[in-house]
């Protein structure tokens, strides 16, 4: 976080970023120039609030002290032959940015961060930054990048929006179920680098999954009438009940099987499966949705034992349904292994191709010692343990090979 | 508005027969009359293949020619269409068209114009 002083202004920070980046955006038409205000307008909260208090509407307060500045460094720039100034003192001019109730510029903001023409990293790295306020230093440890290297991916990603024209807007009817999808996977695979650090010491990194979840609760705020959304949300908070309970004291991993359930988090518990049934009444299954009422089976459940497999088999049925994965394939063979044993779900995972993922090794290695076939579960442990980066994984890995 | 270069890249070979390259032909005319009747057609061309170029290059400060391309790979700049349009999405939409009927993949450019340039 920049240097924003006080929990309180923090806390606001954390708010209202990004509304305040995408309003000015819309007042502006430029990153740049919104980012840039934004941030003196939070030095000047920071100047004025311990003494004079946080004012009624903090966003209003931010958004048009960020405008004011932003119209003051412009002409400033603008007196010199800047044409980038005179281009966005020319946007400028439309309706006065008021304190009070914000206009939401979000959506647009994140449809824009998503857009297809950027590259996977770009879009994450631009949606933490601009709707998160992340700054550039926390992006690039979180996804164990140097500092230059992110900051030249944003500024890359930046400087295409501009050139480029990408929109700032939120897709026609016609284009929405498209691009929703990659703003969707660009949110949850925020959540699963925080949940599962794809390299590096820790298991998880829960200011990752925090951040997902907080752009989550964003969406469904803003897009109340899309399931997905709902959906992805309601799986990010059941995934997220478990994390007290997924790894030990000491960092190692603990499987669904042996984790100490009376750790969940009932709060986040409650919120998701409330969701999922909202889900359910509207009838409009897609993949999140499914993976959200598959793990609001598992948060049901008080042991591994007495979960509905079933019910969770069922489930995997409708995914593979609707969008069929060799990885949802897998891990229906989790569920098939409970209800039918692991014989035939053993015969299930060997017509998988997934040799380079990890946990395709480790499934297939727990059936086989299941099946009391240890060499082979051996073999397949190794080759787990050479798929992943990740300290926790590897160290829970090898525990179980020794184990064997 | 903004102006983007819409350039089609081909495989180095032989060109397709008739019977192939003869309805894309159409095609692609019914696509620019399109373009113009939206507004959206600046300029559009094919080119013959780069073994008919020429390169110009300075070297050690006198004027040298080379016969062929600037670069060589399996692929090279069949064609352009140079278009105006308000963003990048609908620059994207008509460059989708010309894949589908090309088959060939399409790299969309914008040109720096005057009010974007730092």
């Amino acid at each position: 976080m920049p240097a924003v002083g006080g929990p309180q202004i923090a806390r606001v920070f954390r708010a209202e970023y990004g509304r305040a980046v995408a309003a000015l955006i819309g007042v502006f038409g430029d990153v740049d120039v919104a980012e840039e205000a934004v941030q003196e307008a939070f030095a000047a909260a920071v100047a004025r609030w311990p003494s004079r208090g946080i004012p009624p509407s903090p966003a209003g307060w931010i958004i048009t002290t960020a405008r004011r500045r932003a119209i003051d460094r412009l002409r400033r720039e603008a007196a010199r032959p800047d044409r980038h100034a005179q281009a966005a003192l020319l946007h400028e001019g439309g309706e006065p940015a008021q304190e009070g109730p914000v206009r939401d510029d979000r959506l647009r903001l994140i449809f824009t961060c998503c857009h297809p023409a950027l590259g996977g990293a770009a879009q994450v790295a631009l949606t933490l930054r601009l709707l998160g306020g992340l700054t550039t230093a926390e992006i690039a440890r979180a996804f164990l990048v140097p500092e230059p290297t992110m900051a030249q991916r944003l500024v890359r990603a930046k400087a295409k929006i501009r050139a480029a024209r990408i929109p700032y807007r939120v897709p026609a009817e016609g284009e929405l179920p498209d691009r929703l999808r990659t703003v969707l996977a660009v949110v949850y695979l925020i959540f699963n680098e925080g949940y599962t650090a794809s390299s590096g010491d820790q298991l998880v990194r829960p200011d990752l999954c925090a951040e997902a979840i907080r752009l989550g609760r964003v969406l469904a705020e803003l897009m109340p009438d899309e399931p997905e959304v709902t959906g992805l949300l309601a799986l990010m908070l059941l995934t997220e009940s478990r994390r007290p309970a997924r790894t030990t004291a000491s960092g190692g991993l603990v499987l669904l099987a042996e984790q100490d359930r009376g750790r969940w988090n009932q709060a986040l518990i409650v919120e998701g499966q409330a969701l999922v049934r909202r889900c359910l009444r509207r009838g409009r299954p897609g993949p999140y949705q499914i993976q959200a009422a598959i793990n609001a089976v598992h948060s049901d459940a008080p042991t591994t034992a007495a979960t509905d497999w079933p019910q969770i088999l069922a489930l995997y049925d409708q995914l593979l349904a609707l969008a069929p994965s060799p990885v949802a394939a897998l891990n229906r063979a989790v569920a098939v292994a409970e209800v039918q044993g692991p014989a035939a779900a053993l015969e299930l995972v060997d017509d998988l191709r997934l040799d380079g993922y990890y946990v395709f090794h480790a499934i297939r290695a727990d059936l086989l010692r299941r099946l009391g076939r240890a060499a082979e579960a051996a073999l397949s442990y190794d080759a787990a343990i050479a798929c992943t980066q990740n300290a926790a994984e590897r160290e829970f890995l090898g525990h179980r090979l020794r184990s064997l | 508005m903004t102006q983007y270069l819409l350039s089609v890249y081909q495989p180095d070979g032989p060109i397709p027969p008739p019977e192939v390259l003869g309805p894309m032909t159409a095609e692609l005319g019914i696509l620019n009359d399109e373009l113009r009747a939206a507004g959206a057609w600046v300029f559009s061309g094919g080119l013959h293949p780069p073994e008919t170029a020429t390169v110009v290059r300075l070297k050690d400060g006198d004027v040298l020619l080379t016969d062929g391309p600037f670069t060589e790979g399996k692929e090279h700049l069949g064609g352009f269409t140079i278009i105006s349009v308000p963003d990048l999405d609908a620059a994207l939409a008509w460059a989708r068209r010309f894949t589908k009927i090309t088959g060939l993949p399409t790299e969309v450019r914008p040109f720096a114009d005057r009010s974007q340039g730092r």
